[in-house]
């Protein structure tokens, strides 16, 4: 496909690797922030061909994993309601809150349905009248224009029986808490680079300036991945701190100025809950006074019991890049993917989840003499 | 969940657009960027395009790419 294919050149995959091997580094920590990049570095292979002094964190940047229990337990609330369709991604379905999970009580009749887009939840809105149509709108700058859209766009056509349970989040002051947080050393972010389409490089520019950290906004592919990195070596090396943009085919300095528009049109900022981390300033979006009728917290009485965590898992730890799933006791034994006990083993994009396919089943099927996902720059294909 | 994919966009009526996703035809959002023409690529996220694709730019970096690729004699 264009536009893909180009950038996992085998060769150029090779001359990046090269580059970067034959940069003099002290150990580094470079944290990715973005759970789809932490896909394409193992999906490619990339932790294999980085000398062993460059080590790549995975961070907070999986939004079903971030999202706290007691956002869960509330749309498990909503769904139970039966004048309510509840929509949402697939990925959410799974995740296990306090007591249950969206699956579980869709099981027991609960009617619950998940739309690759929130466009068709809004058709389901139009086609049910009757009832009520909640989306649990979960993602990052990425997808939350995306629900802002569709609430201007219920309104264009004066459809009111389509609700908002907004859990979404905001990147930036998620990096600033890690940073304030001290309890992992840092030395270079990978940006994601589909949240930068949006806000642009310049919610970014407080870690170079405030914490003397380089940033560099990266591409998804192995390429993308491979430059960012060499650019974000170079950076360290020349003690110039600063945000580049890698992924320059789709990241402007000033993102989407009409996403941002509809974003400030709907929703306000708030503080907000994060599975690990805590409550982080102004890291949440909440639906702005205006729209205040079709947020679910307010036309709904929700009622749900005190959230709790499940005992021994390590969620919190592993989206703060302070342990790795294999310092989880849980990891690969009462936790899998068919057996998920915390959101990052149930997200095929949490760190747990990840390690699992790429690291536990690569290593299972070397030992059966099959072929290893977790050995090769898969990647780098011609 | 923030994957998104460049895809070509074959027709565009108001706001709505057929674009090319892997040799078949979808339909996609285009109200957050209106100013796209028939030709264009476009980043697609949940059935939004999100963001023009800067061909030049990315000519500019496959250019990039190559030049490396050809250093290592292959």
């Amino acid at each position: 496909m264009r536009f893909i294919d180009e950038f996992r050149n085998s060769a150029a995959g090779r001359g990046l690797a090269l580059r970067i091997q034959e940069k003099k580094v002290r150990p580094t920590n470079l944290m990715e922030v973005c759970g789809t990049h932490t896909v394409a570095i193992f999906k490619h292979g990339i932790r294999q061909i980085l000398p062993e002094k460059i080590n790549l964190l995975s961070g907070p940047g999986c939004p079903v994993c971030v999202t706290p229990n007691a956002d869960i337990d509330k749309a498990i609330a909503l769904a139970k309601n039966a004048q309510v369709i509840l929509t949402t991604f697939g990925d959410m379905m799974k995740v296990p809150g306090s007591y249950s999970s969206l699956s579980q009580v869709k099981a027991v009749g609960a009617d619950i349905r998940v739309v690759y887009s929130i466009l068709d939840a809004l058709k389901i809105a139009e086609n049910n009248s009757r009832k009520s149509v909640v989306f649990l709108g979960v993602g990052f700058e990425t997808t939350s224009p995306t629900t802002a859209s569709a609430i201007l766009e219920a309104e264009r056509l004066g459809i009111d029986n389509f609700f908002f349970l907004s859990v979404h989040k905001l990147i930036p002051p998620a990096m600033r808490a890690l940073l304030d947080s001290d309890e992992v050393h840092i030395d270079g972010f990978i940006c994601p680079g589909h949240v930068s389409t949006i806000i642009g490089s310049q919610p970014y520019e407080f870690i170079p300036r405030e914490y003397g950290i380089p940033c560099v906004i990266a591409g998804f592919e192995p390429l993308d991945i491979l430059q960012a990195i060499d650019m974000l070596l170079e950076q360290i090396s020349a003690e110039e701190p600063r945000v580049d943009i890698q992924y320059r085919r789709a990241v402007r300095k000033e993102g989407n100025p009409i996403a941002l528009k509809y974003l400030s049109t709907v929703f306000d900022v708030t503080d907000a809950r994060w599975r690990g981390i805590g409550i982080i300033p102004k890291s949440g979006l909440k639906l702005g006074q205006r729209y205040e009728r079709v947020d679910a917290d307010c036309a709904f009485k929700i009622v749900t019991r005190p959230p709790k965590e499940a005992a021994g898992c390590c969620c919190g730890d592993i989206l703060r890049g302070v342990s790795t799933p294999h310092e989880c006791g849980l990891f690969a034994k009462a936790c899998t993917p068919e057996h998920p006990v915390g959101p990052c083993m149930v997200s095929t994009e949490g760190t747990c989840s990840v390690w699992y396919l790429y690291e536990e089943e690569g290593e299972a099927l070397s030992q059966t003499g099959e072929p290893q996902a977790n050995n090769k720059p898969v990647t780098l294909k011609e | 969940m923030c994957l998104a994919v460049p895809v070509r966009v074959l027709q565009i009526d108001s706001l709505e657009a057929l674009v090319e996703v892997g040799g078949l035809a979808r339909q996609a959002s285009i109200m957050l960027v209106p100013d796209v023409q028939v030709g264009d690529y476009v980043l697609l996220h949940a059935g939004f395009a999100i963001q023009k694709l800067d061909e030049k730019e990315a000519e500019e970096t496959i250019r990039l790419f190559e030049e490396i690729a050809e250093g290592m004699g292959d």
